[in-house]
């Protein structure tokens, strides 16, 4: 195959790259084997378990099912973008804090969802930010943790 | 790795045409949901596949002076969620975007995509049904509007050609002014599960009686379906939890459903019965019946 390559320009948390990708890999795949930003999880690969979540254009999605060629001229936000001047963000704290997280590795991605649900600036009633979040599965936590940390920050 | 062999970018929807034409084995990707997943799942190799990203008139949520509403392609399952055209006119269609997959899911999966596909289980399927949609295709040979009930020839199999674009769903005002409707998904978890069964009503009442009643089911047969049997019988009868008992015994004789692991064709029946009263009676609720 010949056409393979495309080149696209897109901002990465924050700053602009251009960079050339195959048209054949997901976004998680460029994220993660070209960029080296291996803060995304790939945990089913068929859009059912939101390890993979970044953002795009503020909302997020899951990076294993969109191809990388799709965010031409479109801002995305990893879980490295989050953190704040080298500090934890509130909401990353707030995982921490309050035991959201065992042994991580669904956590990049529900931070990534829980953040843009911040960003939101809405407050929410618990059922509606589980009905937001209910494209995540973890494994370890029982999920209870994870929605207090998320509450904490929202609601405050 | 997505295992295909070429990859369109259309900028327009001309050039989007024109690459169908031109290219025999070249096919459609929207939101990707169904067919990256399909490429990686059953290992399918050598598609063609052109994106229609870029296009954004077929992204347009619209309604015309005549009161018909127009729906982009590419609108995603959360921009109906979120529209107001839709809340305010056909706020079943935005509470069945609403329950597809996952939030994540919602932001990139389309109403195109999910009404192409054809699959039975089709979220949205059975709302565009009960909404009497027009389908809008197009191709570099020319346009067509077809029926929604002309759409499905069998499982997972439709109506649109390998050129063809389905650009937009129509739905005139004469099918949905008046109407109130519920959608029920039945399914065993909350999120990111395929439904045992989709069950759209909508209803028109005069006075306490139901004028018009459409009940349109997914996950019944191997199409999406219409209940006739139920729907014929409906019209002109007072609103009553009998009558409604009634009626859902009615589209039990329209639905053709099959054993499968999900779940067995008596158990599938019970939930048509079940499903079609719980929704009509919501319907009719929010009609203004008693
Ligand atoms: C984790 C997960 C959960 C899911 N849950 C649900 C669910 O609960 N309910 C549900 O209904 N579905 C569900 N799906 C299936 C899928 O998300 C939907 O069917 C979705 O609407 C497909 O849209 P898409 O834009 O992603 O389609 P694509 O995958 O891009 O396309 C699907 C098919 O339609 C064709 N096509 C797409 N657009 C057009 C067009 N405009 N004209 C002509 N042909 C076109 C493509 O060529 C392809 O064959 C789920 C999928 C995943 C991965
Ligand atoms: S890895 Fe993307 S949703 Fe599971
Ligand atoms: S902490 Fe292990 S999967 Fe969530």
């Amino acid at each position: 195959m010949s056409d393979v390559l495309k080149k696209i320009t897109f901002t990465l948390n924050g700053k602009e790259r251009t960079v050339e990708v195959d048209v054949r890999k997901s976004l998680l795949d460029v994220l993660r084997d070209d960029l080296e930003l291996t803060g995304s999880k790939k945990g089913c690969e068929v859009g059912e378990c939101g390890a993979c979540a970044v953002m795009i254009n503020g909302e997020s999605i899951d990076s294993c099912i969109y191809l990388a060629v799709w965010v031409d001229g479109k801002e995305v936000r990893t879980i490295e973008g989050i953190e704040k001047d080298g500090k934890l963000s509130e909401m990353q704290q707030a995982f921490v804090d309050e035991g959201a997280i065992q042994c991580g590795f669904c956590t990049a991605g529900l931070v990534v969802s829980a953040t843009a649900l911040e960003e939101r600036g809405e407050k929410m009633s618990k059922d509606e930010m589980k009905k937001e979040l209910s494209g995540h599965l973890c494994r370890c936590t029982g999920y209870h943790n994870i929605a207090s940390a998320v509450d904490k920050v929202i609601n405050k | 790795m997505y295992d295909f062999n070429k990859y369109f970018e259309a900028e327009t929807l001309d050039e989007a045409k024109k690459i169908l034409k031109e290219n025999p084995n070249a096919q459609i990707v929207a939101g990707g949901s169904d067919i990256l997943v399909e490429i990686r799942e059953k290992h399918i190799e050598g598609l063609e596949l052109m994106g229609i990203h870029k296009i954004k008139e077929l992204k347009e949520i619209s309604i015309d002076s005549e009161g018909t509403i127009s729906i982009g392609c590419m609108a995603t399952f959360h921009m109906l969620e979120n529209n107001e055209i839709i809340t305010k006119h056909i706020p079943m269609l935005g509470r069945a975007g609403g329950v597809v997959g996952g939030p994540q899911l919602r932001k990139v999966a389309t109403i195109g995509g999910n009404i192409a596909n054809g699959a039975v289980s089709a979220d949205t399927a059975t709302s565009v049904w009960a909404y009497n949609s027009q389908l809008v295709l197009e191709s570099a040979d020319g346009n067509r509007t077809i029926d929604v009930k002309d759409f499905y020839l069998g499982p997972g199999w439709t109506d649109v050609k390998q050129n063809e674009i389905l650009t937009k769903i129509l739905i005139k005002k004469e099918d949905y002014e008046g109407f109130s409707g519920e959608y029920i998904k039945f399914s065993q978890r909350k999120a990111l599960d395929i439904a045992n069964l989709g069950c759209a009503v909508i209803c028109k009442l005069d006075g306490n009686k139901f004028s018009d009643v459409r009940i349109a089911l997914g996950v019944a047969g191997p199409v999406p379906i219409r209940c006739k049997t139920a729907e014929d019988y409906a019209k002109g009868l007072e609103v009553t939890e009998e009558n409604i008992n009634e009626i859902g015994k009615k589209a039990v004789l329209d639905g053709k459903p099959r054993d499968s692991w999900r779940a067995s064709k008596a158990y599938r029946q019970q939930l048509i019965e079940i499903c079609s009263q719980r929704a009509l009676t919501k319907a009719a609720q929010l009609a203004g019946g008693k």
